[in-house]
C-alpha cells in the first residue's frame, strides 16, 4: 500500500472507510442523478427565460439584503451572547437558535401572525401605511428568521475561541470599546465572521417554507428560485431540473469562496 | 501618593491596602493564588470590588461601598497599561503597529503614533523589527515589544503580571535589565515570584499570601531580614518565629533559638524572627551537644540540586551539604536528622 510521506497519523480503524464512503455517496449520488436528467440541448434557454431570470434575481437579492440584516443584527447578538454574563442569558442563547430546529412553514406563520394583517405588529404596521406579508419585504424577513441563527452561533463560537485576553489589553492601551471592537475584537475573529456570513447567505439562498408560508409565490414580487423549481416541477419538469442544477452551482460557489483562504486541516 | 488602593473582594478572600509613590516600582511577591493578579485586575478595571477606593494621581478610578459602586472608571480611561506574561501582540497589526496601538487609540495621528512607535522600539532594541508580523518574533522578542506597546500607551501606571514566567530562562536576564532601565520614573506594580525580579525592578517590595498583605518593605530589607515564610524562601532563607524569652526565640513547636540578637531592652515575650543561610546549617544523624549550637529534629522530605550543593528540605527548614556529605548520610525522603546552626550563624530581630 503507498500512503504520501510525513504526517502517519494515529491510523482509523478500517471499518470507518465503510460507512464513510457510503456517506459520501448519498451525498454525491443525487446530485449526479439529477445532472443526468438535464436536458442540455435546451439548458441555456430554460435558465434564462424570463420567469427564471426573474426568480434568479430575486434570490441573489434578497438573500443580498437578509445577509446584510444579519450581520446588522447578528454580530451584536453574538457579541452579547459571548461576552455578557446575566441571569437567562442561556435561556436567550437556546431561544436566538429555536429557528435551526424549528419546521420552516412553522417559522413563517408565525412570521405571519407577528407582521401580518391580523398580526402582532401588522396592525400598528399597517396604520403607518407599511404592509409586509406577501411582499419583497416579507422575503427578506422570512429568510433572516432561517439565517440569523447561522451567523449568531457561528460568530459567538469564533468569539468564544478568541478569548477576551486581547479585548482587555487593548482596553489598557486606552482604547474605547468600540475602537476595541473594531480594530481587536472583529479583526481577531475574521474567519468565523467570513464563514457565518455564506453560511446564512447559504440558508437565506435556499429557504422555501416560511417563504411560501408568509411571502407566498407572487413573480418578480415573492417567487425565489426554490420556490419558482416547486412549481415548474409540476408543469415544466425540465426547467425544474435545470433551475435546480442553477442552484447548485450557487451553492457550490459560495462553499468555494469560504474555503478559499482558510487551511484545509487545522493547524493544530 | 501616585497610587493608593485598597479593596476586598470576599469571593476570592482578598482585602488588600496597598500604595505607590510616583515614579516608584512595588513588587507584589506571593504564592500562586495569593491574590497578586486579582490585586492587578481590581486596579486594571478587569475586577471590581466588593468594598474599596482606588486613587491614581488623586482621581479617583473606582469607589464601592459595599456593593455599591459609586465611582467606576472603564479600563481604557484609566492610563493603567497591563502587561500580562505572555506578549499577546495583535496577530494581525504589524509590530510598528502593535506598539502605534496605545497612541493611535488616544487620538494621536498616524504619523505622530508611528514616530512614537519607532522611539519605542528602539528603546527595548527591536527597531529594525518595526515592520515584521508578531508570528515571526521569538518569545523573548515579542515581549519586549509588548513592553513597548505598553509604555508607548504613556500609561500613568503600569502593571506587570509576572512579565518574566512565559519565557525561556536564558532570555530572562536581557528583558530583566531592559525592564529595569524603562521602569526608572515610571510608576510601576510587578508580580512575580522570583528573588531577582524584586531585586533589580523593586524599590519596594509587598508579600501577599491568602488574599492579605503580610509584609511589605524597602526590597533590601524585606529579602534582608524576611518577616514572613515566603519572601524567606524566595530569599533563600530559612525563618523560625516565636517570642522572646530573655535568652532567645522560643517557637510556638517549643523550639528554642539562639542567634544574634539586636540589643538587650527586648522586653520577655515579644514577637521575634530568627533567620539563617541554608549554607550554615549541617546535617547530622544523630543529636550533638555542646553550646552555643541550636539543633533542630526534622524528616528530610526532598532533596534537590542547588549549584554545587544538595539542598536538603525538613518540614520548615532547608540545608545546603556537599553531594559527598548527602551520599555519606544516605539521605533519603524519610531520613530521620538532626540539623544544627551555629548560634553566631543566626540573626535575630523583632517582628
Amino acid at each position: 500500500m503507498t500512503a504520501p510521506a510525513g504526517d502517519a497519523g494515529a491510523g482509523l480503524p478500517r471499518w470507518a472507510f465503510v460507512p464513510a464512503a457510503v456517506g459520501g455517496l448519498f451525498v454525491v449520488l443525487p446530485l449526479v442523478a439529477m445532472a443526468t436528467r438535464v436536458d442540455w440541448s435546451g439548458y441555456w434557454s430554460l435558465v434564462t427565460s424570463a420567469s427564471a431570470r426573474a426568480a434568479l434575481a430575486l434570490s441573489l437579492q434578497t438573500s443580498a439584503a437578509s445577509t446584510a440584516v444579519c450581520l446588522v443584527l447578528g454580530i451584536p447578538m453574538a457579541l452579547v451572547l459571548a461576552r455578557c454574563r446575566f441571569p437567562g442569558i442561556d435561556l436567550l442563547r437556546s431561544l436566538v437558535m429555536v429557528p435551526l430546529v424549528l419546521p420552516p412553514v412553522v417559522g413563517g406563520v408565525a412570521l405571519l401572525y407577528t407582521f401580518g394583517r391580523r398580526g402582532l405588529l401588522g396592525e400598528t404596521l399597517e396604520v403607518a401605511g407599511l404592509q409586509v406579508a406577501f411582499s419583497t419585504t416579507a422575503v427578506v424577513l422570512a429568510q433572516t428568521f432561517v439565517a440569523l441563527p447561522f451567523l449568531v452561533m457561528t460568530l459567538e463560537g469564533a468569539l468564544r475561541t478568541a478569548g477576551s485576553r486581547y479585548d482587555v489589553v487593548a482596553a489598557s492601551l486606552g482604547a474605547r470599546p468600540t475602537t476595541v471592537l473594531r480594530r481587536v475584537t472583529l479583526p481577531l475573529v475574521g474567519p468565523g465572521l467570513v464563514s457565518g456570513t455564506v453560511l446564512s447567505f447559504a440558508r437565506a439562498l435556499g429557504e422555501f417554507g416560511a417563504t411560501i408560508t408568509f411571502a407566498g409565490s407572487l413573480e418578480g414580487v415573492t417567487r425565489t428560485l426554490p420556490l419558482e423549481i416547486y412549481l415548474q416541477r409540476e408543469t415544466d419538469p425540465d426547467a425544474a431540473v435545470a433551475l435546480s442544477l442553477l442552484l447548485v452551482v450557487v451553492a457550490v460557489l459560495v462553499i468555494a469562496v469560504t474555503r478559499q483562504g482558510r487551511p484545509a486541516r487545522s493547524p493544530l | 501618593m501616585t497610587l493608593s488602593f485598597a479593596a476586598t473582594l470576599p469571593a476570592r478572600g482578598f482585602d488588600v491596602e496597598l500604595d505607590v509613590a510616583e515614579g516608584r516600582t512595588l513588587a507584589l511577591l506571593g504564592p500562586n493564588g495569593a491574590g497578586k493578579s486579582t490585586a492587578l485586575g481590581l486596579a486594571a478595571g478587569t475586577l471590581r470590588p466588593h468594598d474599596g477606593a482606588i486613587t491614581l494621581d488623586d482621581r479617583p478610578l473606582v469607589r464601592v461601598d459595599a456593593g455599591r459602586t459609586r465611582t467606576w472608571v472603564p479600563p481604557h480611561d484609566r492610563q493603567v497599561a497591563l502587561l500580562a506574561q505572555e506578549p499577546l501582540l495583535f496577530p494581525h497589526l504589524s509590530v510598528r503597529q502593535n506598539v502605534a496601538f496605545g497612541p493611535r487609540s488616544q487620538g494621536a495621528r498616524r504619523r505622530a503614533a508611528d514616530a512614537a512607535a519607532d522611539r519605542r522600539l528602539a528603546e527595548v532594541g527591536l527597531a529594525h523589527l518595526a515592520d515584521r508580523a508578531p508570528s515571526t518574533l521569538s518569545g523573548g522578542q515579542a515581549q519586549r515589544v509588548a513592553v513597548a506597546r505598553a509604555l508607548a500607551a504613556e500609561p500613568r501606571l503600569l502593571l506587570l503580571d509576572e512579565p518574566m514566567a512565559a519565557l525561556d530562562v536564558d532570555v530572562r536576564p536581557e528583558l530583566r535589565q531592559r525592564l529595569q532601565h524603562l521602569l526608572a520614573g515610571q510608576t510601576a506594580v510587578v508580580t512575580t515570584h522570583d528573588v531577582l525580579d524584586a531585586l533589580l525592578l523593586a524599590d519596594e517590595v509587598a508579600v501577599i499570601e491568602a488574599g492579605r498583605v503580610v509584609e511589605r518593605g524597602p526590597t533590601a530589607r524585606v529579602l534582608s531580614r524576611p518577616r514572613s515564610a515566603f519572601a524567606a524562601r524566595i530569599a533563600g532563607l530559612n525563618l523560625l518565629t516565636g517570642s522572646w524569652t530573655g535568652d532567645g526565640v522560643t517557637t510556638e513547636a517549643g523550639e528554642v533559638v539562639h542567634g544574634h540578637a539586636p540589643g538587650s531592652d527586648l522586653a520577655v515575650g515579644a514577637p521575634m524572627t530568627a533567620v539563617f543561610r541554608p549554607a550554615s546549617v549541617s546535617v547530622y544523624l544523630e543529636e550533638r551537644h555542646g553550646s552555643p549550637r541550636n539543633t533542630f529534629r526534622g524528616t528530610v522530605r526532598t532533596l534537590e540540586p542547588h549549584g554545587d550543593l544538595v539542598r536538603v528540605r525538613t518540614d520548615h527548614l532547608a540545608a545546603d551539604v556537599t553531594p559527598g556529605a548527602a551520599a555519606e548520610l544516605s539521605l533519603v525522603p524519610g531520613t530521620k536528622v538532626w540539623l544544627s546552626v551555629k548560634a553566631a550563624e543566626v540573626d535575630v530581630y523583632p517582628g
